[in-house]
């Protein structure tokens, strides 16, 4: 794995937030949302530090980041795309929503486009089912995506997306 | 003492409240099977994930089977541990557990050892109904240890040793569900991580996925090559627990058996790293007083507490953990390499055989001796000062190999002069006795006064943190003793803080020291069998003639013929070392 240096601030924007958590090796989950939140991603170097500020092992901070699907290691895309696999959206044909954004994008689960503008994700379920199937870009929700549509939303967030896109729900 | 009364299997037992259904059971000699589960009684040390569901009983009332290792008993409480209910629970989560095991067991490295086919004997399985894809996962070897996670059934056992036992935080369960395994951070190697060889991991391995490194097939062929002259040393824990590898009871010495084995496998001549333990107290003793008579006179710039360095493990533990301390342990390198590096500079030349033609074999009850031999500070030109350490469980296949009837050999001794040694090396093997040693030798060099008594028993036992104010004519002499390395980060904390003063500090990594080392033969969770091993070394220190090391008489004649004195320019080269920051 190519060893990234952080910047001083991004070490003191991590120390921070482990402060603020009280250096707390119980509230690990929690700091590593923050920091995901505030940096995008949770690179092998800011676990490390994460590790050393709550006294904890980088094994036992990797292990986490692991285990939930939220959290990432490789920085998303301006605009993440995510495709609920949850029951309803997957009987109602997500994989082939999925199958499309992998076509039209070129890139795999887990992978963002060369020019940083996309990340494609798989998630579980956000509560919306009954628009199943359901895909998020960013927070913003769009129901009842059928394979034909991908192409247009995929284009709307390209050309910089100035207008409110038509089947948002 | 608060009780409940419950019963197990129609049979009314009156328990210590708080316990567990699996302890009821046991102290009602009912023997339920347990997997995941592991217990050190007086270690403090305890593996209870209820992960495995092996333990499963029918507790009468409740609608589910309930794990007996994670379930605490309670009044009145009937239980039922072999209903046709559990039988068919535990079949089945063991064929679920077996349909993702690779079918190995007549070539794999455990067989014969393992808890999980020694389960799958006991529950009578004959057929595993579940078919399904089976996890596979990289093979991962270094210096000392071998993950082979395939046959990782995430008892996490290895993940409690090295996190809360060790405090070394190596591994970790990884991933999730199906691909979820227990590895180093970002899955590296792990010879990439901060693992310290300890090999704590591979002593608590139900299965074979955690595994020494094996080299016996080298120390054959190194046997075999008419050119070369191989020497073997057997470090102290090894003659306390081999038998146990031969059907014999713990505790049972086979010293003299074990120097005759080994003779009939080959070597041309049979040492002792007592030998190079007794060398290390002549040496560090000499330290220790070194810094201590400066200390008194004065001198702010010396150290203290000065720290045993005997432990591979510990070494690389500070190195990476503790670096701003890599100035206070000892300089003296271990009795294995003092050993090899004595052998292969004075007993090479008396015997006239170029280095390259020397082979050093040590049997070890440890696997990070493996790690310790390679260190390339112990190498001249490449050339390794001890070429293979094998552990004492190798030894034992070895033997095995050899069609040798371990049982009918007769007591041989040592050979001369590299396998004298005295009452104060033997106890090297267990935790508390590298001090002991030190004290028997640095009392007698401070006051020059012989001392009134020779068994130490105030730093003797199985207590993680041990101390002790030993009279040294008059000075209080303060000492400190960790084993597991848990306790020793404790200890080292503590000094760090100024909360604790000590003069000098012994550790070893092993919880019960070199008696409970990764190459021993496996305990299975039986912590009676390392106070048994440990009984049986201090047995031999009091059967020994000679009990100090300064008077082992080829200690002597190696310092008059080589030497010249502990400390002395030739010492330091050959018999001292130094530390690296690893972080």
């Amino acid at each position: 794995m190519p060893k990234i240096k952080l910047a001083e601030n991004t070490i003191q924007i991590i120390k921070d937030i482990c402060s603020e958590f009280n250096h707390s090796e119980g509230e690990l989950i929690n700091v590593l949302h923050k920091v995901q939140h505030t940096l995008g991603y949770l690179p092998a170097e800011v676990q490390e530090v994460i590790a050393r500020e709550l006294k904890t092992s980088v094994a036992k901070v990797y292990g986490v980041v692991t285990f939930y699907s939220f959290f990432t290691m490789v920085p998303k895309g301006e605009f993440p795309i995510s495709i609920c696999m949850g029951t309803a959206c997957y009987v109602r044909g997500a994989e082939q929503v999925l199958s499309e954004f992998k076509r039209q994008l070129k890139v795999e689960v887990g992978e963002s486009t060369g020019d940083g503008k996309f990340s494609l994700n798989c998630l579980r379920c956000v509560g919306a089912c009954g628009l199943a199937p359901v895909v998020m870009v960013g927070e913003k929700v769009f129901g009842r995506v059928s394979p034909t549509q991908v192409k247009q939303i995929i284009a709307e967030y390209r050309e910089g997306c100035a207008t409110e896109p038509a089947k948002s729900a | 003492m608060d009780t409940v009364q419950l019963t197990i299997d129609n049979k009314p037992v009156v328990v210590k409240k708080g316990i567990t259904v699996l302890e009821a059971a046991t102290s009602a000699g009912v023997h339920i099977p347990t997997l995941c589960h592991m217990k050190l009684d007086d270690l403090n040390i305890e593996n209870k994930p209820g992960g495995c569901r092996i333990c499963v009983v029918e507790v009468e009332g409740r609608r589910n089977l309930a794990p007996a290792c994670c379930t605490e008993v309670a009044e009145g409480m009937v239980v039922n541990s072999h209903s046709i209910r559990v039988i068919n629970a535990r079949q089945t989560v063991l064929e679920l557990i077996l349909s993702d095991h690779p079918a190995d067991c007549l070539i794999c490295a455990k067989s014969g050892n393992c808890e999980l086919q020694d389960m799958a004997h006991q529950l009578g399985i004959r057929e595993i109904h579940y078919k399904g894809e089976q996890s596979t996962y990289r093979e991962d070897t270094s210096p000392a240890i071998i993950r082979d996670v395939d046959k990782c059934i995430m008892c996490r056992r290895c993940e409690m040793m090295c996190n809360e036992v060790q405090t070394v935080g190596v591994l970790s369960a990884i991933n999730r569900g199906f691909n979820a395994v227990v590895s180093p951070a970002f899955e590296m190697n792990l010879d990439h991580s901060v693992c310290t060889y300890c090999g704590q991991c591979v002593a608590v391995c139900p299965t074979g996925a955690l595994t020494e490194v094996d080299q016996t097939a080298h120390v054959v062929r190194a046997l075999s090559d008419p050119d070369k002259t191989v020497i073997v040393q057997t470090a102290p824990a090894v003659r306390a627990a081999l038998g146990e590898e031969f059907g014999l009871e713990p505790g049972t010495l086979v010293t003299g058996k074990m120097v005759s084995a080994l003779r009939r496998l080959g070597f041309d001549y049979v040492f002792d790293t007592d030998f190079g333990a007794d060398l290390t107290i002549m040496e560090e003793g000499t330290e220790m007083l070194n810094r201590l008579s400066r200390f008194l006179e004065g001198d702010e710039s010396v150290k203290l507490p000065i720290l045993t360095s005997c432990c591979p493990a510990w070494v690389k533990f500070f190195e990476h953990q503790f670096p701003q301390l890599k100035d206070i342990p000892s300089t003296a390198r271990s009795p294995q390499q003092m050993f090899g590096s004595i052998a292969k500079t004075y007993f090479a030349e008396k015997m006239g055989v170029e280095r390259d033609n020397l082979i050093v074999v040590s049997i070890m009850p440890c696997v990070a001796k493996k790690y310790e031999c390679g260190r390339d500070e112990f190498k001249v030109d490449g050339n390794p000062d001890v070429d293979y350490a094998i552990t004492t469980r190798e030894l034992a296949n070895l033997i095995k190999l050899a069609n040798i009837s371990f049982d009918r050999l007769p007591n041989e001794d040592f050979d001369m002069p590299l396998g004298e040694s005295t009452g104060a090396a033997v106890i090297f093997g267990t935790t508390g006795g590298v001090i002991e040693a030190a004290v028997r030798t640095a009392y007698e060099l401070y006051t020059k006064k012989p001392l009134p008594k020779l068994d130490f028993h105030e730093l003797r036992g199985m207590d993680g943190i041990r101390q002790a104010t030993i009279d040294f004519a008059g000075f209080p002499l303060k000492i400190g003793i960790a084993h597991g390395l848990g306790n020793a980060r404790r200890l080292l904390e503590k000094i760090e803080s100024g909360e604790s003063e000590f003069h000098a500090i012994e550790i070893m990594s092993c919880p019960g020291g070199c008696i409970g080392g990764g190459g021993q033969p496996y305990h299975h969770g039986n912590a009676e069998i390392l106070k048994k091993r440990q009984m049986a070394l201090y047995q031999e220190d009091s059967n020994k003639k000679i009990r100090k090391s300064h008077e082992n008489p080829f200690i002597i004649q190696l310092y008059e013929e080589f030497l010249e004195k502990p400390m002395s320019e030739k010492a330091h080269h050959l018999l001292h070392t130094k530390y690296f920051d690893r972080t």
